[in-house]
């Protein structure tokens, strides 16, 4: 079975294989991330009460902490692929990593964004170097970095190799923001979900945080997948079954 | 109406609100309009570039 498995993995390594598989996939998660999406939301503004302390800007929470969770998954997801491409040489890992940088760098705008947005009307300031923010700042650097660094080395395996070290080393950043609410005596409040308490919100903000953290998820893999098979097709235009799928599209 | 109005004005906070849910909204739907058009580009680039190859082979 574990040999069976391998061989599958093998298989869709391969980016002649994966290519289909990401087409065939696509619509699913991109139809998930739509429900998800229209429940979370529906949850988010018509079911949850208006916050007693807040009013209503803590609906700010449903998309601030999906948007800061998926800027930081996505971020190790991609030092993963990254790793694995500088180690083993796997073109596909090199691929599935730059695509995707740019979302995660969106969702770390985001999550920056959402925080100013949310954080002017309780703090009273759209920004404050605190240790939270300061690192989820970092992020978005390093996602620039990892970006640029790419994209000025025209040889993509060299390219490849130069940005994955950014992105391996840029992970030790993730653990700091995650920690950094506890570590220091930050502004940001503490964290609100852990796998260690119980929440501390009500059920329906609780839930509509939750679906809409699958929602990011699900339209985090659509899109990766969508840029992942337009890097193959760069990437892969000098071999036959590119140019033969580009000719029969015509 | 006013039931209407009320939701849009977000108990006073609709500026933080919706000026974070819309550019949030914005910034998804033009990544996903960007890599469609991405796509479109590049196939019509990669089938030029073999129609052309194709020519010089003849």
């Amino acid at each position: 079975m574990a040999f069976q498995n391998s061989i599958i993995w093998l298989y869709f390594s391969s980016p002649k294989n994966f290519y289909p598989l990401a087409g065939k996939l696509i619509p699913v998660f991109a139809v998930l991330a739509v429900v998800l999406t229209v429940i979370g939301l529906y949850i988010g503004f018509f079911v949850a009460p208006t916050d007693y302390q807040q009013g209503d800007s803590y609906r700010i929470i449903f998309i601030h902490v999906p948007a800061a969770w998926m800027s930081m998954f996505i971020y190790i997801v991609m030092a993963m692929y990254a790793f694995v491409g500088l180690v083993w040489n796997i073109k596909m890992s090199e691929m599935m990593a730059s695509a995707m940088a740019p979302t995660g760098a969106m969702f770390a705008f985001i999550a920056l964004w959402t925080g100013a947005l949310w954080g002017k009307p309780t703090w009273g300031a759209y920004w404050v170097w605190d240790a939270r923010l300061t690192s989820e700042l970092i992020l978005l650097f390093l996602y620039i970095g990892f970006m640029s660094l790419e994209s000025a080395i025209d040889d993509p395996r060299r390219a490849a190799r130069a940005s994955a070290l950014i992105a391996v080393v840029g992970v030790v950043n993730v653990p700091i923001i995650y920690f950094s609410v506890k570590w220091w005596n930050t502004l940001h409040q503490g964290a609100s979900v852990s796998p260690t308490m119980a929440p501390k919100m009500a059920a329906a903000m609780l839930n509509s945080m939750m679906i809409m953290v699958f929602a990011f998820w699900m339209y985090s893999i659509a899109v990766v997948l969508m840029r992942a098979r337009n890097i193959i097709l760069e990437r892969e235009k000098q071999t036959t079954w590119v140019q033969e799928l580009v000719t029969n599209k015509k | 109406m006013s039931d209407i109005s009320e939701f849009f004005a977000m108990g006073g906070y609709a500026f933080y609100v919706w000026g974070s849910y819309g550019v949030t909204a914005v910034f998804m739907l033009i990544e996903v309009i960007l890599v469609i058009r991405n796509k479109r580009t590049i196939l019509q680039r990669l089938a030029r570039m073999v129609r052309m190859n194709t020519q010089v082979d003849k």
